[in-house]
């Protein structure tokens, strides 16, 4: 991929995927490699600190969880992404025919910058960070991903959207051939092309919001949304818009890819809410991918601190 | 009495093949073949198993009717009862696997407007009784006419069983579709059947429908 990375790259961009599922493993192997370094060293007693502190990776950052993480092929190869087939592992089984590069993504609306940009031009001099999300889905599972992205409110800051802008919208690609899922059949997935989200502008400059080029320190496969797509982990999972090629600001609410399907189903906020069950299976608990029982779901899956005040005032029951 | 016998060999391995979607599963789950999220891969493909079930059965009558093999009848039972074996299966995963025995979180299920979770208990609980009384002894005990009239339920499961696996799906209604036209040309046949059949002199309506 042609993503340019910011010259501070993070440690954890660089740890190799399996050292990063176990890291008491990582951290045991690394100890007797650098042990036995250190023996020809003169400071041996410096050689403890040092692995240990490249064994946590960056240091946890505000946003990050410190729970354990879901095995990258777990996050690979259980996917929902509809425009790759509706079965779970249909997206790794039939996304690799899809060019993520080169890609370019077109800014439209009430924008002081409209344009189409080379993915690279657009995110020039934005750092990525990583960010260890929880990602709830609607059908009640749920994981825990190292993401890495750009905070979405510094994207949208770079394009200066104007004062009468309300919402962001944003669009997946349409690209049949390469995408199985799109191409006409007598029943379809029920979804309409192309794969449409949007946040309220407040939303989208919540930093919490972040637009998404890699995973566990890699480039986003193509299952999972190459070569950007958006993450806002406070919602269910598929506010997630994978493969953008359009952000559109508009002073109307945009209809939403699921919201259109099934309105009664979900909602333009999809925020999680373990009080407002889905009309056909309760939100009240999920089961996070690798755990044998479910576990409780919290509210606004446990963002309640960065994103409630977001909500204030608003029945959530209604505006689901 | 040569007849009889070849029958009786051929049941046994149709008794096998019945337990192959079991023996796939339970091979599958311990040689980690399932995906990520197992208990819904062991929900789903128990309650696919129950419904596939549920159409072979119903297909006996019709098969053994149009292509004049009246000796099918003899798997039916067996037929009938793994289909009950399969939702068995399928309903102890969702209040084991699924619930953990969190009896308020069911009855939660069950009680709030979940269509969903009611159809699907509702198809299996009307298998029970057929369940039961699936035996010799409980035809004779019932008699045959109202052992039949119970027996009958099995529609009732079955569109309960299909418009279940409907609501299952979030959007891609047709696999859930195909069941329901399957059920369709199921139901269809028996209908059909009994128009002709009420038409033809009673001298007649012992003899196979071709």
């Amino acid at each position: 991929m042609l993503i340019k990375r910011a010259s501070d790259i993070a440690s954890s961009e660089i740890t190799p995927e399996d050292l990063f599922h176990n890291r008491r493993e990582f951290i045991k192997k690394a100890s007797a490699v650098l042990g036995i370094a250190a023996a020809g060293a003169i400071l041996p007693a410096c050689s403890n600190s040092t692995v240990s502190g490249m064994a946590q990776g960056k240091p946890k950052g505000k946003y990050d969880t410190d729970e354990k993480q879901t095995p990258f092929d777990d996050v690979t190869h259980y996917n929902n992404y509809y425009e790759f087939g509706t079965d779970k592992a249909d997206p790794a089984q039939n996304s690799g025919k899809f060019k993520p590069t080169p890609w370019t993504v077109s800014v439209e609306g009430m924008v002081k910058k409209p344009a189409s940009y080379a993915l690279d031009d657009l995110l020039k001099g934005l750092t990525p960070e990583e960010r260890v999300y929880r990602m709830r889905c609607v059908e009640a599972w749920s994981m825990v991903i190292p993401w890495t992205g750009i905070p979405l409110a510094a994207i949208l800051a770079k394009l200066e959207p104007a004062p009468s802008a309300k919402y962001v919208e944003f669009k997946t690609i349409v690209r049949p051939d390469e995408m199985p899922g799109q191409r006409p059949s007598i029943f379809g997935s029920g979804l309409h092309w192309p794969y449409t989200e949007g946040l309220r502008m407040d939303e989208a400059m919540n930093p919490l919001a972040i637009l998404v080029t890699g995973v566990y320190g890699k480039p986003l496969p193509n299952q999972n949304g190459a070569p950007i797509r958006l993450v806002t982990p406070w919602k269910y999972g598929f506010k997630g818009v994978k493969s953008i090629v359009k952000i559109r600001f508009t002073d109307k609410q945009p209809l939403t890819a699921w919201n259109e399907a099934a309105p009664q189903e979900y909602g333009f906020f999809a925020n999680v809410n373990p009080q407002v069950d889905h009309p056909r299976w309760s939100q009240a608990s999920e089961r996070r991918i690798g755990e044998f029982y479910k576990r409780r779901t919290l509210m606004f899956n446990g963002y309640t601190e960065q994103v409630a005040q977001l909500y204030s005032g608003i029945d959530l029951r209604k505006f689901y | 009495m040569a007849r009889f016998n070849r029958w009786w060999i051929f049941k046994p391995v149709v008794f096998l093949l019945c337990l192959v979607p079991m023996a796939w599963l339970l091979w599958d789950t311990f040689t980690g073949n399932l995906s990520a999220n197992p208990v819904e891969d062991i929900r789903n493909r128990t309650g696919i198993w129950t419904l596939r079930f549920l159409m072979i059965t119903l297909g006996v009558t019709p098969v053994r009717r149009l292509a004049g093999w009246p000796s099918l009848i003899r798997f039916r039972r067996m037929l009938g009862l793994f289909a009950f074996f399969y939702a068995f299966v399928h309903f102890i995963t969702y209040i084991w696997l699924d619930q953990a025995f969190a009896w308020d979180e069911i009855l939660k299920d069950v009680t709030t407007t979940r269509p969903f979770i009611i159809s699907g208990l509702a198809s299996f609980i009307l298998l029970i009784p057929l369940a039961i009384t699936s035996t010799r002894k409980w035809i004779g005990r019932l008699g045959g006419k109202r052992w039949q009239m119970i027996h009958r339920l099995i529609y009732l499961s079955a569109v309960v069983g299909v418009l279940h696996y409907y609501w299952r799906v979030k959007l891609d209604v047709s696999r859930p579709l195909a069941y329901g036209a399957v059920l369709v040309v199921l139901l269809g046949f028996r209908l059909a059947a009994a128009a002709v059949y009420d038409r033809r002199p009673v001298s007649v309506q012992r003899a196979p429908l071709r």
